[in-house]
C-alpha cells in the first residue's frame, strides 16, 4: 500500500483546514502539508455561511460585551478562558482576512463595515455582503495557493486515523479517483470537517456535513463533547432548508405569524419597536426564535404549505435599494427556490438544523486527548458556543482555533524528529481496510443506503428536535440502534473502484450513524433545559447538576458512554438570560 | 403537489468496464419544485446506487454540480424541472475528460487558476496591529463582480476556444487574474502578465462570449478578459513611450 510521508495531515480543506494549513505554511516554511478533502475546497460547505463573521471594531464596542454575549448566548455553557481567547484574537483574524483580500464591505471612508447580528450589543459583525463565506473561503483558498509546502489531495475521503503508541501518525485516506486506500504518515493531524447537519432530514448543510472528522475521531477514542446541542436556525426556505441569512433581521427584517403579528413580542423578546433594537425581537438569539416558531406551531398560528408550516420574514420596508446592496443572495435565493421576489412579497421561512454545537472535545489551543491529534471549525467543540452559538462567531471561530491548531501542530512536528515506523502504520491500516473491504463483500442483508439514512433522519427530527423529551429520546435511542445493527447488513451495489459514490455514501452513513448515537444519548442524560437543548420535562436550567460538558465516548456496538466535566467559569458567573426591553 | 413523469437520459461511463460512453434513461416522478439535482438523487437513491456525479450546497454556490442539460451547460440545483421538456438529456461537462458518469477531471481547471497568481500581492505589506487597508466602496466596486466565481466551470464548457485549445487560460481564471489586478490593494498585474497576457492568455479569446451567457452568478468573463486586453495593450505602448521599460 502506497504511504505517503509527510509532516502535517489535515483533513478537511474548509475554512479551518485552509486557515491551518497556511499557519503552518507562514510558520515554518519547511513543513510539508498534507491537505485532503473529500471535495474541492472551494466546495466546502464554508461557501453556503452568508452573515458574517464576529469580532469587535468599533470604539463604542468592547472585548468585554463581545464575551459577554457569548457566554450568555451560550447559556453559560461556554468556557470563558477560551471565549476570552476569542474575542481578543477575533478583530486580528478578520484583519488577516482583509490584507489577504478577502472584500469585505465598507464604509463610505474606506473602512470596514459592521452589521448587527442575533444576540449580539454593538454592531460587530463584517460582512462581505451577504456570501461572507463564500469571500472568505476562496479568499483562503486563494491564499493557499502561495505556499508551495501546501500539497493538496482533493477528492481523497479519509477514513481512519492511525496510531501507533498512542500518539496519532496519520490517516487512511481513499482516493477517489483510482479507489485505492492511500496512507499518510505524519507527525500530526488535524481535523477539521465542520458540522453534522445532514443527521437531521431537513438543514441547511450542505449534502457533504456527515460529521466524518468526528465519527473517526470518537472511534479512536477521543470523546465528543456536548453532542446534544444541535442549532435550528429559525429561517430556512421551506421544502429545500436553504439558509436566509440572520443578516436579513441585522439589517432590518421582520418575523410575523399568520395574523401578520410581530409574534416574538409574546416570548420576552419585545418591545416590538419599528427599528431594530439589538438584542431583541427579530435580533434575538437563535434558539430562542426557533423555540418561539414551535409554540407559535402549537398555538395555530403559522402558516401551512406543502412543506410544513412557516413564518413570514418581511423584508420589505428596507426597499429594492438596499435589499440588492446587502441581501442580493437573499432575493436571488428566494426567487429562485420558493418563487418570492423579497422585494415586493415577504419570504416564507422555518426552523432548520443548521450548526452542531458540540464536536470534538479540544482545548484551547485544539489539542485533543489523543497525542498528535487536533481539530478546529465546527467539528471541534472548545468551547466557545455553548449551549447556543451567536450567528456569526462561527466564521471568526474557524480563523481562530483553525490558525491556533495549524501552529501547535507545527511546533509538535518540528519537536518530533523521527518520521512514524512504517511497518506500525501499515498494521494500522488493516483496520481501514477491513472496514472498506467489509463493504464489497456480500452480507446478504440487504439493507439501502437511502432506506437507513431515511430512518436515521425520522428519528432524529422526532426525538432530537427543538424540544425533547424522554420518551421521545428513548425511542429515538432503540431506532438508532436498530439501524446501527442493520448497517453491518448494507451491502454496496456499485463495486467499481473510479469514483465510487455509492462507497463514500456508504461509509458517511456509517459517520452519521454514530455522531447520532452520541447527539441522542447525550440529550437523553441532560435532564435540563439550557440554550438549544430543550427538555418538556425538565424545563429549567440546572446550574447544580449540569453545568457541565457533556463528554460522549464510543463503545464498539452499543450506546455512548456519557460522563462530565465542569464548565470553565472565570468571571461571569451563571446568570439569567434577559433579552429584549428588560436588558440593561 | 403535481407529480410529472420526466425521462432523465444520463451518459453512463466506467472506465474500467466501458469502452465508450452510453446513454441510460430512467422514468422519474417529479414534484413540480424540483430541480434536476433532485431527480439525480430520486435515481441514486431509488432506481441505481451506481450513478457517480458531484453535489453538495444545492443552492448554487458550492460550483460542484455543472452538467449539459440538453446541451446547456447549467448548475444542476438551479435548472428547474418545470422549465424543462418531459425527456431530459443530462452529460457531464463539455470540454473536460470524464473520469466517470458525470463526475469530469478538474485538474486543468485547478492548475489554470493556480498559474494566474490568483492572490493578493499587497502594494504595503502591513502588520496586523496597523489595522486594515482603506478602501472606498467605489474602488471595491471595481472588482467586486469579479470576485463572485464558484469555479463551476461552466464556462469552460461553453467556451469554444477552449474546446479548439486546451491551452487556452480559459474565462474564470483570467477573470479572476482581472479581479486581482483591479483591486486597490494590489500590484501583482506584471506577475500576472506573464500568463494572462501569453500567447494561451486573453489573446485567445475571439470574444463569443458564450461564458458570460452560461455564468451563474453573472460575473461576466468575457468583459473581463476584454477590459485586459485593453490594459494590456496600454501597458505595451506605455512601455515604448516611457525611457527604459521594455515592452
Amino acid at each position: 500500500m502506497q504511504v505517503i510521508t509527510t509532516d502535517v495531515v489535515i483533513v478537511g480543506a474548509g475554512g479551518a483546514g485552509l486557515r491551518a494549513a497556511i499557519a503552518i505554511a507562514e510558520e515554518n516554511s519547511d513543513l510539508r502539508v498534507a491537505l485532503l478533502s473529500k471535495v474541492y475546497p472551494m466546495r466546502s460547505h464554508t461557501v453556503a455561511a452568508e452573515g458574517g463573521a464576529a469580532g469587535v471594531a468599533r470604539d463604542d464596542d468592547s472585548l468585554d460585551n463581545h464575551f459577554n454575549d457569548t457566554v450568555s448566548g451560550g447559556d453559560w455553557l461556554c468556557d470563558q478562558d477560551a471565549v476570552d481567547l476569542f474575542v481578543a484574537e477575533a478583530p486580528r483574524e478578520l484583519t488577516r482576512m482583509e490584507h489577504w483580500g478577502c472584500p469585505w464591505s465598507r464604509q463610505p471612508n474606506g473602512r470596514v463595515a459592521v452589521r448587527p447580528f442575533g444576540g449580539m450589543k454593538v454592531e460587530r459583525t463584517w460582512y462581505a455582503a451577504d456570501k461572507t463565506g463564500f469571500h472568505m473561503l476562496h479568499t483562503l483558498f486563494q491564499t493557499s495557493m502561495k505556499y508551495p509546502t501546501i500539497e493538496r489531495y482533493d477528492e481523497f475521503y479519509s477514513t481512519d486515523l492511525l496510531v501507533v503508541d498512542g500518539h496519532c501518525r496519520g490517516v487512511a485516506a481513499i482516493e477517489m479517483r483510482s479507489g485505492q486506500l492511500r496512507l499518510f504518515s505524519a507527525k500530526a493531524v488535524i481535523i477539521a470537517t465542520g458540522g453534522a447537519g445532514r443527521i437531521f432530514p431537513f438543514t441547511t448543510n450542505g449534502a457533504i456535513k456527515t460529521g466524518d472528522g468526528m465519527a473517526m475521531a470518537y472511534r479512536a477514542g477521543v470523546a465528543l463533547k456536548d453532542m446534544e446541542f444541535v442549532q435550528y436556525h429559525p429561517t430556512g426556505l421551506p421544502g429545500t432548508g436553504i439558509l436566509i441569512t440572520e443578516g436579513s433581521r441585522g439589517e432590518g427584517g421582520i418575523l410575523v405569524n399568520k395574523d401578520g403579528y410581530r409574534y416574538l413580542q409574546d416570548y420576552g423578546l419585545g418591545p416590538p419597536d419599528p427599528w431594530p433594537r439589538k438584542k431583541a425581537m427579530e435580533l434575538g438569539p437563535r434558539d430562542r426564535l426557533s423555540q418561539a416558531f414551535w409554540h407559535e406551531h402549537r398555538k395555530g398560528r403559522t402558516i401551512d404549505t406543502p412543506h410544513g408550516d412557516v413564518v413570514h420574514l418581511d423584508l420589505r420596508h428596507l426597499g429594492e435599494q438596499r435589499i440588492d446592496e446587502r441581501l442580493p443572495m437573499v432575493r436571488d435565493l428566494a426567487v429562485s427556490y420558493v418563487g418570492v421576489d423579497p422585494v415586493y412579497e415577504p419570504i416564507p421561512v422555518r426552523p432548520v438544523v443548521h450548526y452542531t454545537m458540540g464536536g470534538i472535545d479540544t482545548d484551547i489551543d485544539a489539542r485533543t486527548s489523543l497525542a498528535g491529534l487536533f481539530a478546529a471549525g465546527e467539528c471541534a467543540c472548545v468551547s466557545i458556543n455553548g449551549a447556543n452559538r451567536l450567528g456569526s462567531n462561527s466564521l471568526t471561530e474557524l480563523l481562530v482555533f483553525g490558525a491556533r491548531a495549524g501552529r501547535g501542530a507545527a511546533e509538535l512536528a518540528v519537536a518530533e524528529t523521527s518520521d512514524a515506523n512504517e511497518t506500525a502504520i501499515l498494521e494500522q491500516a488493516k483496520v481501514a481496510q477491513d472496514r472498506v473491504g467489509r463493504l464489497f463483500q456480500s452480507s446478504g442483508g440487504g439493507e439501502s443506503i437511502a432506506g437507513l439514512r431515511r430512518e436515521m433522519n425520522t428519528t432524529m427530527e422526532a426525538g432530537a428536535g427543538i424540544y425533547r423529551t424522554d420518551a421521545s429520546l428513548r425511542e429515538s435511542c432503540t431506532v438508532m440502534n436498530d439501524v446501527r445493527k442493520r448497517y453491518a447488513g448494507i451491502e454496496l451495489e456499485d463495486k467499481s473502484n473510479v469514483y465510487n459514490t455509492d462507497l463514500i455514501q456508504a461509509l458517511e452513513l456509517g459517520a452519521m450513524v454514530d455522531v447520532a448515537g452520541a447527539v441522542i444519548v447525550a440529550a437523553l442524560e441532560r435532564k435540563e433545559s439550557r440554550g438549544s437543548h430543550q427538555r418538556l420535562d425538565h424545563t429549567e436550567r440546572d446550574d447544580e447538576a449540569y453545568l457541565k460538558h457533556s463528554l460522549a465516548h464510543y463503545v464498539d456496538g452499543d450506546d455512548a458512554r456519557i460522563d462530565y466535566r465542569d464548565v470553565v467559569i472565570t468571571r461571569s458567573p451563571p446568570g439569567e438570560r434577559v433579552y429584549g426591553g428588560e436588558q440593561k | 403537489m403535481n407529480e410529472r413523469q420526466i425521462d432523465l437520459e444520463i451518459l453512463r461511463y466506467d472506465p474500467e468496464t466501458d469502452e465508450q460512453p452510453s446513454f441510460q434513461t430512467y422514468r422519474v416522478p417529479c414534484q413540480e419544485d424540483w430541480v434536476v439535482l433532485d431527480a439525480v438523487n430520486y435515481i441514486k437513491d431509488e432506481l441505481d446506487r451506481t450513478l457517480s456525479y458531484r453535489w453538495s450546497c444545492h443552492m448554487a454556490v458550492c460550483g460542484s454540480c455543472g452538467v449539459m442539460i440538453n446541451g446547456e451547460p447549467m448548475l444542476s440545483c438551479k435548472a428547474f424541472v418545470r422549465d424543462l421538456p418531459d425527456s431530459i438529456r443530462i452529460e457531464p461537462l463539455a470540454n473536460f475528460p470524464i473520469e466517470r458518469d458525470l463526475v469530469v477531471v478538474m485538474d486543468d481547471f485547478m492548475g489554470k487558476l493556480q498559474s494566474v497568481t490568483p492572490y493578493l500581492v499587497a502594494r504595503d505589506e502591513k502588520s496586523i496591529d496597523d489595522g486594515e487597508h482603506h478602501q472606498t466602496p467605489a474602488q471595491l466596486k471595481k472588482f467586486k463582480p469579479y470576485t463572485l466565481c464558484i469555479n463551476c466551470t461552466l464556462c469552460y464548457a461553453a467556451c469554444p476556444q477552449y474546446a479548439h485549445d486546451e491551452n487556452f487560460v480559459g474565462p474564470a481564471a483570467l477573470a479572476l487574474a482581472h479581479r486581482y489586478n483591479l483591486d486597490s490593494r494590489d500590484v501583482g498585474r506584471a506577475a500576472r502578465a506573464d500568463v494572462v497576457a501569453s500567447n494561451a492568455g486573453i489573446w485567445e479569446c475571439s470574444f463569443v462570449g458564450a461564458c458570460s451567457e452560461v455564468c451563474p452568478h453573472e460575473v461576466d468573463p468575457a468583459a473581463a478578459i476584454q477590459q485586459a486586453k485593453i490594459a494590456a495593450t496600454m501597458d505595451y505602448f506605455l512601455g515604448w513611450l516611457r525611457p527604459g521599460r521594455e515592452p
